[in-house]
């Protein structure tokens, strides 16, 4: 038996721990003052899909659409326990909105043999929740959001607990079927020093070519590319290469993809200026605190 | 997708359970009636469900000209809410009735509907949105002006900027509203408006899942409809000291409230948390003890009509935030308030 699993997964910047500005003076995120991370939820994510691993057996590969530099997260999920790694990455995906990710994710998730899609709730960054919908509609199977426990999983069907608001649901769906998995749902493992051993040289070709340009500054551009060719190849037969998809090979629409694919746009942007109200300071005294609720109920604030 | 349709109607989908219809559908209303006026159309409701007629009357209470009661032409299909069954029923809608904008509360089930359809119809969709309006755009670097379009407005980057999206191209222009942000209008019974039954074929497989159980959870606090609140932040150090929150709500009639910060480090229940991933508040007075005031709370405790914040330090940006400012240890001043207000003659 033994299930096919797919985490899609997202680098986002640590909006919770921001170090002084969030936005430049002219409008734009401020990218120095915030740290890139694995998404949170995508971890309880990727922690079901190993869950489902250990217990049953089959493969876990993982997915991001991203910057180069998103590789960093899917080295992450190596060292936890996935089995795949693929990074979707194309200067045409740039200002993707929702709809237009969730087209280029489901380019990607149609390459692969798949029983069970999965995904955090939502990112951190945009706190949106929308691209798991959108790309279980993409796919044309069936979605379960919000779930909070796996219950039970048979044959070819999926069990599930469901966080509905104010309460819960118990659902049952067939595979193949997409879940967002929320917080709640389990405790993601920490990497394994083991497995780090193994992946931490698993690189994508972009990073190959990087590496190659810095340890070759000088060399044309001819010598770079066979260098990296013959690099590629090497860490390719030892599996440590990291699968890169662009969207000529996704055979992506672009129609879809990037700007184009967008109903989305964005208006404006404005920092978030808080307080600079009109305000009183109240002494910490028995006279102070008496004076304010007297004022309070002189307004009819309280009564 | 659609195309660019000003004559559209603005529409707000109505969430309902066994016949209740969720609180902020109906918040909803106020907001979407405004829309339409603005843009002289009609407001119309969508209702999916089973059995629904009377809930149809009473939306039109809360200002829709229209009410498009859609049921399942076989059975009850429609009678639970399920994403691919409801999803298929407003996109066969949404072509037939070409609505230029369409309104979802930013529930689990609006927040899980919505973007299946959003995908289904290729049409673009803003998130949890904490308003919205009507405005121009101007593309930058062209004296191309679309006018008229929706405005959605929302906290992006946890809260740390807000943005202002817009859907000039491929409509409807859709949106999913944060509950509590808008103002639940009053009900006019004596309002008349349409009801256009829609019978819609469904099979069983759009209901793809079966619900094997469910529970539903009372809500023990209402924090929206709060007219006073304290609420306790990090600073309160304990759950122990929390009592000092619970005993100052409880003088002022007011209910306790709480950060992230305060929930995470267990100091008080899920459900009292206000801010960005909690409740949206806005009562008459909001104590803020011992909360520093991140932008992620402020967001949803900003509309208050009166702040007193209570924090040991001064540079605490919450101080910033508040009409009434104590600076000094919130263990001495709480029961002052408290002796105060007896002395008052209040509790």
């Amino acid at each position: 038996m033994g299930y096919n699993c797919v985490v899609l997964i997202k680098q986002v910047p640590d909006t919770k721990r921001i170090t002084g500005k969030a936005m430049n003076d002219d409008g734009t995120v401020n990218r120095a003052a915030l740290a890139a991370i694995f998404n949170p939820e995508d971890l309880n994510a990727l922690e079901t899909a190993l869950e489902i691993k250990d217990k049953f057996g089959g493969k876990v590969s993982v997915m991001t659409m991203g910057l180069p530099a998103a590789a960093a997260v899917l080295r992450e999920a190596l060292y936890r326990g996935a089995d795949e790694a693929i990074l979707i990455t194309d200067k045409r995906c740039a200002a993707s909105d929702t709809l237009a990710t969730s087209y280029i994710l489901s380019c990607g998730v149609k390459k692969l043999d798949y029983d069970i899609v999965l995904c955090g709730r939502q990112a951190i960054d945009g706190d949106t929740a929308q691209v798991g919908p959108q790309l279980a509609e993409k796919l044309g199977i069936p979605q379960i959001t919000y779930v909070e426990e796996l219950v039970d999983l048979a044959e070819k069907s999926i069990t599930v607990r469901r966080n509905i608001g104010n309460g819960w649901q118990k659902v049952r769906g067939k595979l193949p079927i997409l879940l967002t998995v929320t917080s709640e749902a389990n405790t993601p493992r920490a990497t394994a020093a083991k497995k780090m051993m193994r992946w931490k040289k698993a690189i994508t070709p972009a990073e190959v070519r990087q590496k190659v340009s810095a340890e070759n500054s000088g060399a044309d551009k001819g010598t770079i590319n066979s260098l990296s060719e013959r690099k590629m190849e090497t860490l390719e037969g030892k599996g440590l290469l990291i699968k890169q998809w662009d969207l000529d090979y996704l055979g992506a629409n672009l129609k879809w993809c990037g700007r184009d694919g967008s109903p989305t746009k964005v208006h404006r942007i404005q920092s978030v200026v808080l307080g600079a109200k009109e305000s009183k300071n109240i002494e910490p005294t028995d006279k102070g605190v008496a004076g304010l609720i007297h004022e309070l109920l002189e307004d009819k604030i309280i009564a | 997708m659609i195309e660019v349709n000003r004559k559209g109607e603005v529409w707000v989908f109505i969430e309902q359970h066994d016949g209740r219809i969720e609180e902020p559908s109906l918040e909803l209303m106020s907001k979407a009636r405004t829309l339409a006026d603005k843009l002289s159309v009609k407001l119309g409701a969508v209702l999916p469900g089973y059995k629904i007629r009377n809930l149809a009357e009473k939306i039109i209470h809360y200002g829709a000209d229209k009410v498009y009661a859609a049921e399942a032409a076989k059975g009850g299909l429609l009678a639970k809410y399920q994403t691919n069954s409801y999803a298929k029923v407003i996109c066969k809608l949404i072509e037939k009735y070409k609505p230029q904008i369409v309104l979802y509360g930013a529930t689990a089930a609006g927040r899980d509907l919505a973007p299946r359809i959003a995908s289904a119809i290729k049409a673009g969709l803003t998130a949890d949105c904490t308003d919205l309006q009507i405005g121009d755009h101007t593309v930058a670097n062209s004296d191309i002006v679309h006018r008229n379009l929706l405005f959605q407005v929302r906290p992006a980057f946890g809260g740390n900027i807000i943005a202002t999206i817009i859907n000039y191209d491929r409509w409807p222009q859709m949106a999913t509203v944060r509950e509590g942000v808008m103002l639940m209008p009053q009900p006019d019974t004596k309002r008349k408006g349409e009801i256009i039954e829609e019978k819609v074929q469904l099979s069983d497989s759009d209901v793809p899942l079966e619900i094997l159980e469910e529970q539903k959870k009372a809500r023990k606090v209402n924090l929206k409809a709060a007219r006073i609140i304290v609420a306790g932040g990090a600073g309160v150090g304990s759950r122990e000291n929390f009592k000092l929150i619970w005993d100052l709500a409880n003088s002022l009639g007011g209910a306790p409230a709480a950060t992230r910060a305060a929930v995470d480090l267990g100091f008080i229940d899920k459900e009292y948390q206000v801010g960005q991933t909690g409740t949206t508040v806005r009562p008459s007075l909001y104590i803020a003890v011992g909360i520093s005031g991140a932008i992620q709370h402020q967001a949803g405790m900003s509309q208050s009509q009166k702040i007193v914040a209570i924090n040991s330090d001064a540079d605490a940006p919450i101080l910033q935030a508040a009409h009434y400012r104590i600076v000094g240890d919130l263990n001495v001043i709480v029961p002052r308030m408290i002796k105060a207000l007896r002395e008052k003659g209040i509790k």
